[in-house]
């Protein structure tokens, strides 16, 4: 077997897989808070893409260099896509909080198809090319033809992220809300949670997350339109079941199986099956492992 | 110190409590009893907030606190600790009481608040480290109560403490609440369906029927009520 071409496979895969991670996170953020399937998170993904391409063509028309235009663009597209989180989960989600769990669900895809179909009345429907951003590191040279530095990049930063994330939910104040919100809420409001503000945080982080994914992203393609949250947010949402949905190592763990799945059978067998084998593979996971990989069954209450 | 005036709340459009008025003074034990399904665990839940007051007042210490949040409640004092005990079940022994001292800032103060805990119910310490999950039913009560503590509460809500617990454990329980009030002076609100346990502890009790207080007393009174004997003590 070519050694060099698996491992080509192996990098290509991981990148798939830590873009994933960056948009599941926010998925499996929210459904372990909410219990709700927040169908458009994918398009926070795509208005941070689409926020870092406006913020990244006005600093390149005023000359900035690249690194610091990445940096921006990433910030300001975090931000803007926080606003958008926020906002959605206090007019599509709070009030349905009391109502059946359907009726969020149905919110969350109309929320999903309205700023899915906003982007493309404010913007265009075409794909736009999305300047790479990423410059080639010279210390990257020796590997250069295995894997390019805005795939180096993309992990470093999801893996930033990750701790980061982990760290915060382990040790801040915050972080323990978070964590009591999501094992019974109402007992942690008698503990004095304000549980509207863990609520909100948990939408702000997911979204700045996913927006970070998406000018990595875009930037290591090299386009975008008003569409790809559609399908990476599915994908994503996939990787969050998978790996147990509510628990986020599962959430990294479910995002890399399938990168390298994804990456595996399209690099070994058939790049048009692609996204058959990634849905195979969830489909034979969940038979074996119905709560995912590192999920947790669900408690008994006495 | 709590004082519940024509408190009406529903679910839906149902009519759980059809306007109750109770009156706490500080330093007291009062129980509620009744039967299962009378509105009492509405009554507690419609104190701290988690379900909504429709109709009459709810005051703490002369300020009405109907329409607060839960947390806000919390702040004031007012510490629940619920049916069927709640422990965070992945949490471990320690980040449960961590939790329980969630609004306090004073940290010296919650580290001897623990210490006075784990000094009231030892297995707490040598669990310390286990998830909550894990403990059996009489220890997750007495971590639910020493979660409450961890607050300073100064009316301290309790919701059935004895509910399916072996009755040693339901005896050192009782014991540790009259311990709590005696020793801090805390006052506390007992909901049980124990009848004959809660007014052995309690100088007051309120009998519930079908959403209405129906009988207050004091406890011997009540204790030695032939129509009380004959409902709730089956005797």
């Amino acid at each position: 077997m070519d050694l060099e071409y698996f491992f080509e496979l192996f990098l290509g895969g991981l990148t798939r897989g830590s873009i994933y991670a960056l948009i599941a996170l926010g998925y499996t953020m929210v459904y372990g808070i909410v219990e709700l399937i927040n169908f458009a998170h994918g398009e926070i993904y795509m208005i941070g893409a689409f926020t870092g391409l406006i913020v990244a063509g006005l600093l390149t028309l005023l000359g900035w260099p690249a690194l610091a235009i990445l940096v921006i663009a990433s910030i300001a597209a975090m931000i803007y896509s926080c606003a958008y989180g926020w906002t959605m989960e206090k007019i599509a989600y709070k009030p349905l909080r009391k109502a059946p769990r359907l009726s969020a669900l149905i919110s969350a895809i109309g929320m999903s198809l309205f700023l899915q179909n906003y982007v493309l009345l404010a913007q265009t429907p075409d794909f736009l090319p999305f300047p790479n951003l990423i410059p080639e590191f010279d210390f990257l040279e020796p590997i250069e033809h295995i894997a390019r530095s805005s795939e180096i990049l993309i992990y470093a930063v999801t893996a930033v992220v990750m701790v980061t994330l982990t760290l915060l939910i382990k040790f801040t104040r915050m972080g323990k809300a978070m964590r009591a919100t999501s094992q019974d809420r109402e007992m942690a409001m008698l503990v004095g949670v304000n549980v509207n503000r863990v609520i909100s945080m948990t939408f702000i982080l997911g979204s700045a997350t996913a927006a970070l994914g998406g000018v990595l992203i875009a930037s290591h393609i090299g386009q975008i339109n008003y569409y790809i949250g559609f399908l990476a947010g599915i994908k994503a949402f996939v990787a969050a079941v998978l790996g147990g949905i509510g628990s986020m190592p599962g959430a990294v763990i479910g995002s890399l199986v399938l990168g390298w799945s994804e990456s595996f059978f399209t690099g070994y067998i058939s790049s048009d099956y692609e996204d058959v084998f990634a849905f195979l593979f969830l489909v034979v996971i969940l038979i074996f492992r119905p709560s995912g990989i590192l999920g947790r069954k669900e408690s008994d209450k006495v | 110190m709590l004082k519940l005036s024509d408190v009406q709340t529903f679910y839906g459009n149902i009519k759980a409590l059809k306007g109750i008025s109770i009156e706490i003074e500080q330093g007291e034990i009062v129980t509620l009893i009744g039967a299962n399904g009378a509105g009492k665990t509405t009554t507690l839940m419609s104190i701290s907030g988690i379900v909504p007051t429709r109709a009459g007042d709810i005051s703490f210490e002369g300020r009405s606190i109907t329409r607060m949040t839960p947390n806000d409640i919390v702040s004031l004092g007012i510490c629940h600790v619920p049916e069927g005990r709640r422990i965070f079940p992945y949490l471990s022994v320690l980040e449960n009481l961590d939790m329980g001292a969630f609004l306090r800032n004073d940290r010296s103060e919650v580290a001897k608040d623990l210490e006075y805990v784990l000094d009231l119910f030892p297995i707490l310490a040598q669990r310390r480290h286990q998830a909550g999950g894990t403990l059996s039913g009489g220890e997750q009560q007495m971590l639910a109560i020493s979660r409450a503590l961890m607050a300073r509460p100064r009316l301290l809500l309790l919701d059935e403490p004895s509910l399916g617990l072996a009755p040693l454990v339901v005896k050192r329980i009782f014991e540790i609440i009259e311990k709590i009030n005696a020793e801090n002076n805390t006052t506390i609100f007992l909901v049980e369906q124990n009848a004959n346990l809660a007014l052995k502890v309690a100088h007051r009790g309120y009998v519930m029927e079908n959403g209405y207080i129906t009988l207050s007393d004091k406890s011997r009174h009540l204790l030695a009520n032939e129509d009380i004997r004959k409902a709730y003590l089956g005797i």
